[in-house]
């Protein structure tokens, strides 16, 4: 059972989750209305509701919950550790930092996105070359990771600290807990492309990158090259990773907890793990969403119900494998 | 030199209230009579609502503010005031002034203004005790702004002008509630305050930031679950459907009536998104002080432009003449209100 391949099967679960996606919502649309929407025929509020808030938001979470889940379930593989998770090598955190100021300076969102894009970006490269200049084992780029990432929390208290209480404070405050809330087509436009590009690299190398899990001597003997394979998937993770955090903000867990879960099902082969993981991660992210947007009458920060959900999961997951390391 | 200087002055001031000199008193928020220094002529306001309190009140007495007057609002306070220093916040979360910088200042008493609840009268406590410098702390709730006036300008030097202030401030609350009584709850308008640059941030029914905006007399379609801020979707806006928007937000304000995902809400539809004016303190909170008073008499103009449309402007005039001390020109009554 554990050779079998999920593609398919998940791939049904996202098109249920969808389909689910796009029936909720605060604004009431019968399943009638968006059939009439689909084939063209609505209008009005429907219409807008249906085609400039909740399309866009539902791919969107799925698009960034693929998005999430795939660069976690790489970083795991190129570095050999449960315990990694997209943001270990600081992009969330550098990503936080550049919203974050774009948010202080009074910046337009699609700015303040970019900002947090671009910040990611660097902050990432700035670990990879920092730990290639000190010795470029994976622990030296883990805990570069962990250095800059911290700098980058500092960066965002002091920014916290400056900005104007009334309006500003809460604006941080809310899009560091991650929400898809404001998200509009062209944001989805900005982000789609990127995450795409990131995600296809990984996809044509995820034979190789399989390979990694392996240990870096073994991979060497079936003629990988190591050093540029990983980094390679760094890059691609890294892109996936700034691109939807620029997007929903910082939403903790998903990249960790669902590869976890999905590796359960598939088995480790690399090759298997990333579509079925993309395709669950993106289907976990539609429907924690959709209750992100009705569980309250107000919104509720993805970062909350991601963590709440992944904090048990995870204990579960670790009471499990203590028992498999130990052996 | 000079530090030791000033910290020796300002601990021999802070001794001062505890001179047998004492004149006046105030019953706090804690419930106990404070004895107050005869006619305290330096007063340090601990939050920005307090620092509007006091401007108001007695801006002689001002050491410096907490969040300095923007550029574009000294125009609208008095020249005396534009070039106090920022010291920073005491109270809550974010202190950005310690105690030693406190005592720098000289005060003679601390006054805080705003919400009220255990956190806050234990830190009023603590502040007081390790300074020996009086702590004041007056409940921010709105409905009490008239005996807010009235009472701490007695206790401060200053009665006349807090009688003055007090009566002002109950007579436009008097008015707006006579306005307010007189239209059917079928016409009150369905509202929404929207923060932030895209809008979607708000204020829940009930919270200190907006409720000014159901004494005005309209309902505020933000059921959240949440006292304070919370952040909504565009598809909920659309099931909230509100006739109205109010934003202190310049860049969305601009923007609202072309963005796609809010067409179809009624008051994007009927072009009614009104930008509360800024300066020199907010309309509807920022901060939660003195200055929501005017807020409310504008937002009775801005719900029910066919009463209180035509006599705004003047309204607007006479509280900052009152209030504020300035004398409004016609730019500046324009530029605050619009065309």
């Amino acid at each position: 059972m554990r050779e079998r391949n999920w593609t398919l099967p998940l791939a049904g679960v996202l098109i249920v989750a969808l389909v689910l996606g796009i029936m909720i919502g605060p604004y009431p649309l019968s399943a009638r209305q968006i059939l009439q929407e689909l084939l063209g025929q609505g209008g009005g509020t429907g219409a807008t509701v249906f085609w400039n808030i909740r399309l866009p938001r539902v791919l969107a979470a799925a698009l960034v919950g693929a998005a999430l889940a795939a660069a976690g379930a790489t970083y795991q593989s190129a570095f050999r550790n449960p315990l990694v998770s997209p943001d270990i090598l600081g992009v969330s955190a550098g990503a936080g930092l550049g919203a974050v100021l774009g948010i202080y300076l009074g910046l337009p969102v699609l700015a303040i996105q970019l900002l947090g894009f671009g910040t990611g970006l660097v902050t990432v490269a700035l670990v990879v070359t920092l730990s290639l200049m000190i010795g470029g084992s994976v622990l030296v780029m883990v805990l570069c990771g962990i250095a800059l990432g911290a700098l980058a929390g500092a960066g965002i208290s002091l920014i916290k600290l400056m900005a104007d209480p009334d309006n500003q404070l809460p604006a941080i405050t809310f899009w560091l807990m991650g929400s898809l809330a404001g998200v509009k087509r062209g944001d989805l436009m900005a982000a789609a492309p990127a995450i795409l590009l990131g995600l296809l690299p990984l996809a044509l190398l995820r034979w190789r990158i399989g390979l990694l899990s392996l240990g870096d001597d073994e991979a060497r003997s079936l003629g990988v090259e190591v050093g540029r394979l990983r980094m390679l998937a760094v890059a691609g993770a890294t892109l996936v990773t700034a691109a939807a955090v620029s997007m929903a903000g910082v939403i903790g867990w998903v990249g960790l907890m669902v590869p976890h879960m999905i590796r359960l099902l598939t088995g480790p082969r690399f090759d298997r793990l990333l579509p079925a993981a993309a395709l669950a991660g993106a289907a976990f992210m539609v429907l924690v969403d959709a209750c992100a947007r009705t569980m309250a009458r107000q919104e509720i920060p993805l970062g909350i119900l991601t963590a709440t959900l992944g904090a048990p999961v995870f204990i579960a997951l670790l009471a499990r494998g203590a028992r498999q390391w130990r052996q | 030199m000079r530090i030791i200087r000033d910290l020796l002055a300002a601990s021999l001031i802070a001794i001062a209230p505890i001179a047998p000199a004492f004149a006046e008193s105030i019953q706090d928020a804690s419930g106990r009579v404070v004895e107050l220094a005869s006619d305290p002529a330096r007063i340090f306001a601990a939050g920005p609502p307090a620092d509007v309190l006091l401007y108001v009140l007695k801006p002689q007495a001002m050491l410096g503010w907490v969040r300095a007057v923007p550029e574009n609002g000294l125009q609208y306070v008095l020249p005396e005031v534009r070039d106090l220093p920022s010291l920073g916040r005491l109270t809550g979360k974010g202190d950005t002034l310690n105690l030693e910088g406190l005592l720098a200042a000289g005060p003679q008493m601390v006054l805080d203004y705003g919400n009220i609840n255990p956190t806050y009268l234990d830190l009023a406590k603590r502040v007081e005790d390790q300074t020996g410098v009086t702590y004041v702390l007056l409940d921010g709730a709105f409905q009490k702004t008239p005996d807010t006036l009235r009472d701490l300008g007695a206790a401060i030097g200053v009665a006349a002008r807090g009688e003055e202030l007090a009566a002002k401030a109950e007579a436009i609350m008097a008015e707006t509630d006579r306005l307010v009584a007189s239209i059917p709850a079928k016409k009150r308008p369905k509202v929404y305050l929207a923060r932030g640059p895209e809008g979607l941030e708000s204020a829940a029914k009930g919270s200190i930031h907006s409720e000014i905006i159901e004494r005005a007399g309209g309902i505020n379609v933000a059921e959240g679950d949440s006292k304070g801020l919370i952040t909504v979707s565009p598809e909920q806006l659309h099931a909230w459907a509100p006739e109205i928007i109010i934003t202190v937000d310049r860049d969305f304000a601009a923007n609202a009536t072309s963005m796609p995902e809010l067409a179809g809400i009624p008051a994007i539809d009927n072009k009614r998104v009104y930008l509360a004016p800024q300066a020199p303190f907010g309309f509807i909170d920022a901060p939660p002080s003195v200055n929501r008073l005017l807020g409310l008499r504008w937002l009775t103009a801005k719900f029910h432009p066919e009463l209180a449309g035509e006599a705004l402007p003047q309204a607007v005039r006479d509280f900052y003449h009152d209030f504020y001390q300035v004398d409004l020109s016609d730019e500046q009554l324009k530029a605050l209100l619009g065309a």
